[in-house]
């Protein structure tokens, strides 16, 4: 018995990735445009869906709902009309904190692809872990509510650094809070410097139609060739 | 979490290269970006986990200047453009250590 040293020097997460590219190219095969939705528990995701998945100018759209447990989020946007696809990274209590790339693949079989042009996958609320696990997406979209604190982008770069757009939300509550909407942007755009944003309230509706805009805007986009 | 969330993706990793054999040392290149401890990263393994850690470096190349970061602020202090990242989002195995059984059986 002796030791060897073996030279390795790959990506720990190669593995993730490479399923995520073949979610990717299953896709793209089908002609959907996928968004990976994010945020910490409680920012508003579900809330900003149901704002916005009735009425996407003609745009067919799905969910794939990814939920440590139960299906309270699928169920309200089910009563949509539009179709949901209930994702459980744990049975019981306690499990996954994100979706990886697996995950979304073995719900490939039950999402109706070839009668939709968009997917957003909700995410598990977190804002570490998702971050880290590519599942196929066009695109990443995160909501960072003004409940939560002008320092997150710097706590939380990883996340705000891989989307795409953030969407700022509650912004109803910003009379009753000592929140400082100037210091998150100044914040938001040191960590990711011109990244896109909305301020929006899903309670008021304010902000409401540049984030449908924007999400029709994805399924508009022509690819470049890789 | 995230460090247990990263360890599977490691140990994936791992055992692919490892073939088989009994795996006794680990080496990581781990980036500062990519917000791992490496201590609770550490906690999750059997076997030794040695961390190498990457200081998070960017560039500004209008200004021709680069530098370390110890705060996620990415905007150039010189012309107030967009810092691209050089170095700091590494999150790879380098190397294992493993242990070879000698092969008696004639071939």
């Amino acid at each position: 018995m002796h030791r060897t040293k073996v030279r390795v020097v790959e990506e720990a997460l190669d593995a993730n990735n490479t399923i995520a590219q073949t979610n990717r190219d299953d896709f793209d095969r089908a002609s959907v445009k996928v968004v990976n939705f994010m945020s910490a528990p409680g920012a508003g995701k579900t809330s900003l869906l149901e704002r916005v998945l009735p009425e996407l100018h003609g745009v067919r759209v799905g969910v794939l709902e990814g939920d440590v447990q139960g299906s309270m989020d699928a169920d309200r946007l089910a009563s949509l009309h539009v179709p949901v696809t209930q994702l459980n990274t744990g049975s019981g209590f306690g499990g996954e904190c994100h979706l990886d790339a697996n995950m979304v693949r073995s719900a490939l079989p039950s999402l109706p692809l070839d009668d939709i042009d968009l997917l957003v996958i909700e995410n598990v609320g977190n804002l570490v872990c998702p971050a880290e696990f590519k599942v196929g997406e066009d695109t990443r979209v995160m909501v960072c509510s003004v409940t939560e604190g002008e320092d997150k982008p710097l706590k939380y770069p990883l996340m705000f650094r891989t989307c795409e757009l953030v969407l700022v939300n509650k912004i109803d509550l910003l009379p009753h809070l000592d929140f400082d909407v100037g210091k998150l942007l100044y914040n938001l755009d040191a960590v990711h410097p011109g990244v896109e944003r909305i301020l929006v309230s899903a309670r008021t509706g304010e902000g409401v139609d540049a984030w449908r805009d924007w999400l029709v805007g994805v399924v508009e986009r022509v690819e470049a060739p890789a | 979490v995230h460090e247990l969330s990263l360890s599977g993706a490691i140990v994936n990793t791992v055992v692919k290269h490892a073939a088989g054999r009994r795996v006794t040392v680990v080496s990581l290149r781990v980036g500062a970006l990519r917000q791992v401890v490496p201590d609770t990263l550490a906690f999750y393994f059997g076997f030794v986990a040695e961390q190498v850690l990457i200081p998070a470096r960017v560039r500004c190349d209008p200004c021709e200047r680069e530098w370390e970061i110890d705060m996620p602020i990415f905007r150039c202090p010189g012309c107030g453009g967009a810092a691209e990242v050089v170095s700091g989002e590494e999150f790879e195995v380098e190397s294992i250590d493993v242990e070879e059984v000698e092969c008696i059986a004639p071939r």
